[in-house]
């Protein structure tokens, strides 16, 4: 199969999406090992230094919740900063996990099978980090419960149902509580492998219990079948409404530069874009340190680059769109807050924004540059980094000069700010080692689904 | 017969509304004295009785500083009965008497539980009309300033005012007739002071008394003693004057003690239809100060140049030769101000400011006489004060022979301000024995023997002259919380006179003057209304000759010129942190000064904002950093005095730069100085950091004729597509329906609504640090901008605060509901209620909402808390807070309505505490509902304009637009 020169045409324009000489039982030792294995040394090196980057971030909101909002660098008029550009960063990055997971599934999408179980991974453990921010970035945030309706005596009223910060808690908390279900039922099947591979006795009894009795029967498969199709329904309006609503937070609000209609289909663009970085990323990493090189081909990480290169021009698109209506609104206020993003004191981030998000993924326009696996990690940073800058342009440099110059501000960043935001980082991280080490990152079952139909003398012992 | 009974018996009769009053009204009469008796009887109370145990509980509470006692007996004496006036959470008001810059200014004192906690204007005295300044209430914070010293202290070891007591009478006894003995005090313009004074100096007919205040008015007296041979007040009448001429001046701010020549002059500006005559107001000014932003014509000019300008302003009107000192650019406008001027004769005035020397003055008493002004803009009456400078000369002059041996220096701190060529601080050291009195050990009780806590003038008896001459009575509010006394009472003990209470000698004093029949109602009205009647002084009639001595051209160097700090003043307020976080009206730095100096002047020296520059002047130099102020003139420098303190409290230590070093006698104002780029910079920080407009329609101006030919041209500025709702608006029919309305013609930006609301509401200081960060709490601030170019900018300033916008961006974005709207058309804040998310703060188009980023009053001593008003919230960190238009304030009158059994608020009853003390009533609040109200008058008004009314966040809060009169011919 590695010679593509006497493979016929269809096969060139469709190649397998599993290589090299896998059966379905190597399938399973492939996946199944790498959890089965002795921890090698390096994990406890990567989730040691994780881990206390975690520490930091947690020592960081002690800090913060001992001293008040104001250990960070935000300001009058700068209210929200790093803290809400980390929120809608992490939520972003999650929009990938869902989109593969239940858009790809629903268009039939048959290379999503071996990079959807990360993926997801992927989207709760972001949604977990984003989360964070709304809960410690408020100045009370021993009272942040009352943004939730939950009888409670201190507050006896309802919450304001106009505020997107509301629609935000309900959009929010849906999707992580589908995305969690969708993952943990698409995981079943995987969970009873390792259960029936297992060796020891914790092993048997913590799989077996997680795999809620799965016996792979066709009745059990009939319905499972069914009920990741229905959580795969339900998951993909969420891919659209979640960061719909995020960017209402913006869109509602009367400040030039938030006050855009173009905020919903733009916010849901940058954040399937973000995320599909955020999974190449990811992607070349893990299948350079486990070996998965057969089951995450070449293939898959060019349709995700593919996916970035769309993804990234409807964001410079968008970008022109904004610059272009706030010329054509004739509003001054408008006119001046674009004008300021791009020439004002941020157009640093400005253009950082651009040079990441815009140009960067121009280059998988090219076949050759979107299959080197070295360059697609370096443009997959950029589009990380860019991403995030995206969040800041929008939320600093709109806040910190508005309608009237006599309150205009700068924002700068604190050490707690920094420190609080590679916390985060360190927290996902910490997260998804843990995840590759404890549970199977790759869908054991939907693999298999995808690969040729096993000759009689391939059968394993599956 | 209750105190109740008594008080009502002992009401005075005159007219005008009365107060309750302690009972120190009442000594002295056979009744209460009776009374007294038989409540408190005398000798030790043996048994623990439930009213001995209620004593000591109110004496240790008085001990405390929690309760207050204005009784002159110095003693607590716990309420057995219930008093009628004194309502537990009901403020009592009290006038008394604020001195600042040598001269009065009548203060009504709030107090809630015997603690003062706001000080307003008296609406009876001439110079308050009800108006104060900010310094006036930001010097309110000093009484509960924890650095404030709390002990005598000898050679800085702890001692008492017994074991003073006993040193001064053998000291005292043993200095003979007082050859070696000298008293070094601040400006006197008390007459019970007067009059111990006059003792003291009968007693020790060799020894001298000195006055020394580092910002004083020496060269405006020596202008008069030069144009008219006698020293004089001259009194301006702004309301009188159709043209006015300030030369150096800014009488609308820093340069007049009192609120009274802001209300004059804005009383002359104000328009209500479109062809009213306001007006013109020319300002020669080096700093660009408050007058200079107001003033429709204002040339910028060096100080030292200033001299030349009005001689030849002189000759232009019939003074004296010309000699054309001035450039093209002045002769131009020396023109037309001349013909401005010699148009308006007997209805114009020139104002020569306190900076400019004597010949100056003199120079403009001359003009006006010529113009035929004297007697109608301006009168004369006799001067409250001599010129000091002398007489701090000599005394430096007697130290350093060592004919001192013993010094009294009551209050100041002269040997931090003093000019430096004097050395004061040098010759302090060689007297034997220098005894200081200062509300806090301040850099001159260093050096001195021994150092007595003063107390403040909230805490002491005394009195004290207007310029005018009008006599007011201080009475305290509370005990003195740290034992100090006054200087009225140090120096009576210091003669041995028969009492030195305060109370005693002020009362002695005053019935003295009085018919011995109707000392007792005198006395009673004075205090209650917080004037003496019949005290003002005779008009003066005097005749200026025409000045000798021309004035010559400036020098080559720079000029740099001391001014006292809007803030601290000559340092007396560095550790007040109120003050030091309010604004510098024009460049709104804080907790700084810094060498103002023009853009050109700041290119001339290749420096950039913040930048230190060395100043040096005669030999001495300091380091300041420099600060662009566009429209200040070139080559020359402006600093404020009162920073750089070495010694003044956790607060103001450190703070800003200290100019008294380069202060010398010769240039005791302006100054020529060597300027020099050092490679260090500073951080200075504002609280506002963008002086454009962007061409945004925020601050809406024209000129009178432009405004008599389009009366509609401020609405008219807003770009606005027809706004509809798909859902309709609320109707606000019912009820009241509050609004402001403020007039940009009338502000002149001097921050005492600012100071006023900090006071009112709690609002926390936050420091430089936070300033920095944005993090300034005020609830109300003056946002300043300028136009035109930088160098010849004019500015404008516009007083901001919640808009209480009907459809208020902030409410709809609030997740947990905790701003909401009231009936009334306020925009609440529940405070409870917020979590904190900011959100309504970003979605604040004028960005008023102001947030508890950290814990504000964690540093805070116990003490401190007193100033704080009771009827509003403190706030803790984590939520939102901003302007309620002081609902409490409406709440109050509500009530009050109600229980008076009234159906309707009077228009004007209901005050805010920014309007309140507004000395040019440019605020004004209301119903607007009411057609009749001042606010609906206003509203009404074709100048009137929402701001952002594009948004359609339909505000309350709407602004008048600005007016200029220019002069045709300078147009």
């Amino acid at each position: 199969m590695a010679d593509l020169a006497i493979k016929p045409p269809l096969a060139e324009l469709n190649p397998p999406l599993v290589e090299g000489n896998h059966s379905y039982s190597t399938v399973t030792h492939t996946v199944s090992g790498i959890v089965e294995r002795k921890t090698p040394k390096q994990w406890f090196i990567a989730i040691s230094i994780s881990g206390a980057i975690t520490l930091m971030m947690l020592g960081m909101i002690g800090y913060l919740f001992l001293n008040g909002v104001g250990v960070w660098g935000n300001n009058s008029p700068v209210g929200w900063a790093w803290d809400i550009t980390n929120f809608v960063f992490w939520i972003g990055i999650g929009h990938a996990g869902t989109l593969i997971s239940a858009i790809l599934f629903l268009f039939r999408q048959k290379w999503r099978t071996s990079i959807n179980r990360a993926a997801e991974a992927m989207t709760l453990f972001a949604v977990a980090c984003a989360l964070l921010f709304p809960l410690i970035h408020v100045g009370r945030p021993w009272r942040a419960y009352w943004m939730f309706p939950i009888p409670n005596t201190d507050l006896n009223m309802w919450q304001n149902f106009r505020s997107p910060l509301l629609w935000d808690v309900f959009a929010v908390s849906t999707y992580g509580t589908v995305s969690a279900l969708f993952w943990y039922v698409g995981l079943l099947p995987d969970l009873a492998t390792l259960r029936d591979r297992a060796r020891t006795r914790i092993r048997q009894l913590v799989y077996g219990v997680l795999s809620l009795g799965w016996r792979g029967s066709a009745r059990a498969w009939r319905h499972y079948e069914m009920a990741y199709l229905i959580l795969a329904g339900l998951s993909t309006p969420l891919v659209l409404s979640v960061h719909t609503i995020v960017s209402f937070d913006f869109a509602v609000s009367i400040i030039p530069g938030w006050h855009t209609t173009i905020f919903p289909p733009y916010f849901v663009a940058g954040a399937i874009f973000s995320g599909f970085a955020m999974v190449v990323t990811l992607m070349v990493i893990f299948r350079y340190a486990f070996q998965l090189e057969d089951l995450v081909t070449i293939k898959h990480l060019e349709n995700m680059n593919i996916v970035m290169l769309a993804t990234g021009s409807i964001v410079g698109y968008a970008y022109a769109t904004e610059l272009f209506i706030a010329w054509y609104s004739g509003n001054m206020y408008e006119k001046f807050a674009f004008l300021n993003r791009t020439t004002g004191p941020y157009w640093w981030a400005y253009w950082t924004m651009v040079s990441c998000n815009v140009i960067s993924p121009q280059f998988f326009w090219f076949k050759k540059l979107r299959r080197n696996i070295p360059f697609m990690f370096v443009i997959s940073i950029f589009v990380n980094i860019g991403m995030w800058f995206e969040r800041f342009v929008i939320i600093v440099t709109s806040l910190h000069r508005d309608f009237l110059p006599s309150s205009w501000g700068y924002f700068r960043p604190t050490f707690v700010d920094v420190c609080t935001f590679i916390g985060t980082l360190g927290f996902f991280t910490t997260l998804f080692l843990l995840f590759v080490r404890f549970l199977p990152m790759i869908a054991i079952s939907e693999v298999k689904g995808v690969m040729p139909a096993p000759g009689a003398s391939e059968r394993g012992q599956h | 017969m209750d105190l109740v009974q008594i008080s009502n018996q002992k009401k005075p009769t005159g007219a005008g509304k009365h107060y309750w009053r302690s009972v120190n009204e009442l000594d002295g009469t056979a009744k209460l004295e009776g009374w007294l008796d038989q409540e408190f009887p005398a000798g030790p109370v043996n048994d623990s009785s439930r009213r001995q145990v209620l004593k000591l509980m109110g004496a240790s509470f008085g001990l405390a500083g929690l309760v207050a006692c204005r009784r002159p007996e110095e003693k607590i004496m716990p309420l057995s009965k219930g008093v009628e006036d004194l309502v537990p959470g009901k403020p009592l008001l009290y006038n008394s008497v604020f001195v600042h810059a040598g001269a009065a200014a009548g203060v009504r004192v709030t107090t809630h539980d015997g603690r003062p906690t706001k000080i307003e204007g008296n609406p009876d005295h001439p110079y308050s009309e009800g108006k104060a300044t900010g310094l006036a209430q930001g010097a309110l914070l000093n009484l509960y300033d924890p650095d404030r010293s709390k002990q005598v202290s000898e050679k800085g070891n702890e001692s008492s005012w017994e074991k003073f007591g006993a040193f001064a009478k053998t000291h005292f006894d043993g200095v003979g007739n007082g050859d070696g003995l000298r008293f070094l005090s601040q400006r006197v313009v008390s007459p019970t002071l007067t009059s111990v004074r006059e003792q003291a100096l009968k007693k020790w007919p060799g020894a001298k008394w000195v006055e020394w205040e580092p910002v004083n008015n020496d060269n405006a007296l020596a202008g008069a003693q030069l144009a008219f041979g006698n020293v004089v007040e001259a009194h301006y009448h702004l309301d009188q004057a159709d043209v006015i001429v300030a030369l150096d001046s800014d009488f609308l701010n820093l340069d007049s003690p009192t609120v009274l020549p802001a209300r004059q002059f804005t009383r002359k500006r104000k328009v209500t239809e479109p062809g009213d005559a306001i007006a013109r107001l020319y300002a020669v000014e080096s700093q660009f100060s408050a007058t200079g932003a107001t003033a429709d014509h204002r040339l910028r000019l060096r100080a030292g140049a200033i001299a030349a300008f009005t001689a030849d302003l002189a000759a232009l009107v019939g003074v004296g030769e010309s000699k054309t000192l001035s450039g093209e650019k002045e002769r131009k406008f020396l023109a037309a101000l001349a013909k401005d001027l010699k148009a308006n004769e007997g209805r114009s005035v020139v104002v020569a400011g306190p900076r400019q020397p004597a010949e100056v003055h003199a120079l403009a008493h001359a003009i006006n006489q010529t113009l035929g002004n004297c007697g109608k803009t301006v009168t004369f009456t006799q001067a409250l004060a001599e010129p000091m400078l002398d007489g701090l000369k000599a005394l430096a002059a007697d130290l350093s022979g060592g004919k001192v041996s013993t010094l009294v220096m009551l209050g100041g701190n002269p040997a931090h301000d003093a000019p430096a060529d004097l050395d004061l601080a040098g010759g302090i050291g060689k007297a034997q024995t220098s005894i200081h009195l200062a509300h806090n050990a301040n850099e001159t009780s260093a050096l001195a023997t021994w150092h007595l806590p003063e107390a403040h003038y909230l805490e002491s008896w005394g009195d004290a002259r207007a310029l005018d001459g009008t006599v007011s009575i201080q009475q305290p509010m509370i005990l003195p919380l740290y034992g100090g006394r006054s200087a009225l009472e140090v120096v009576a003990q210091l003669a041995g006179l028969p009492s030195a209470k305060g109370h005693d000698l002020v009362r002695g004093f005053w019935q003295g003057q009085w018919p011995a029949a109707d000392r007792e109602r005198v006395w009673r009205k004075a205090l209650h209304d917080g004037v003496v009647a019949n005290t003002k002084f005779a008009e003066a009639k005097v005749t200026a000759k025409a000045p000798a001595a021309g004035a010559k051209a400036p020098g080559t160097g720079y000029d740099v010129a001391f001014h006292p700090s809007s803030s601290l003043w000559d340092g007396r307020y560095a550790n007040n942190a109120w003050m030091q976080e309010t604004p510098e009206p024009m460049s709104k730095l804080v907790w700084d000064n810094a060498a103002m100096v023009s853009p050109a002047t700041l290119k001339a020296l290749g420096a950039t904002q913040g930048d230190v520059i060395s100043i040096t002047v005669g030999g001495k130099s300091i380091e300041a950093p420099v600060m662009v102020q566009p429209g200040h003139a070139d080559q020359a420098i402006s600093i404020s005095l009162g920073y750089g303190r070495k010694n003044a409290g956790r607060v103001g230590d450190g703070v800003g730069v200290n100019a008294y070093p380069i202060r010398t006698t010769a240039g005791l104002h302006i100054a020529e100085a060597q300027v020099a780029k050092t490679a260090k910079t500073h951080k200075l920080v504002t609280t506002q950091e963008h002086f454009r407009m962007e061409d945004r329609p925020i601050i809406r101006e024209a000129t009178t004729a432009q405004y008599k030919e389009d009366p509609k041209f401020a609405e008219k500025m807003s770009e606005m597509p027809p706004i509809d709702s798909i859902y309709g608006y609320h109707s606000y029919e019912q009820g009241y329906q509050w609004g402001m309305a403020i007039d940009l013609n009338a502000c002149t930006g001097c921050n005492a609504c600012l100071v006023a609301c900090q006071a009112e509401n709690n609002v926390p200081t936050v420091g430089k640090a936070q300033v920095s960060r944005g993090r300034e709490m005020h609830w109300i601030r003056l946002d300043r901008y300028y136009t035109g170019t930088g160098d010849e900018a004019q500015s404008v300033s516009q007083p901001m605060t919640c808009q209480q916008c009907e459809t208020a961006p902030c409410e709809s974005v609030c997740p947990v509901a905790a701003t909401t709207h009231s009936p009334e058309g306020l925009n609440d804040m529940a405070y409870n209620r917020c979590i904190g998310t900011r959100y309504c703060a970003n979605n604040c188009p004028y960005k008023v909402r102001r947030f508890n980023f950290l814990n504000w009053h964690k540093e805070d001593e116990e003490v401190q808390s007193l100033v704080h008003n009771p009827n509003v919230t403190v706030r803790m960190r984590g939520i939102m807070e901003k302007c309620t238009y002081c609902v409490q304030r409406i709440q109050e009158k509500k009530i009050q309505a109600k229980v008076e059994g009234r159906r309707e608020i009077k228009d004007g009853e209901i005050v805010t505490a920014c309007q309140q003390t507004c000395p040019a009533d440019a605020i004004v609040f209301g119903n607007i509902k009411d057609p009749g109200s001042r606010v609906a008058k206003l509203r009404h008004q074709e100048r009137n304009y929402e701001l952002l009314a594009e948004l359609n966040t339909k505000p309350r809060t709407t602004y008048l637009a600005k007016l200029r009169n220019p002069n045709p011919e300078l147009a």
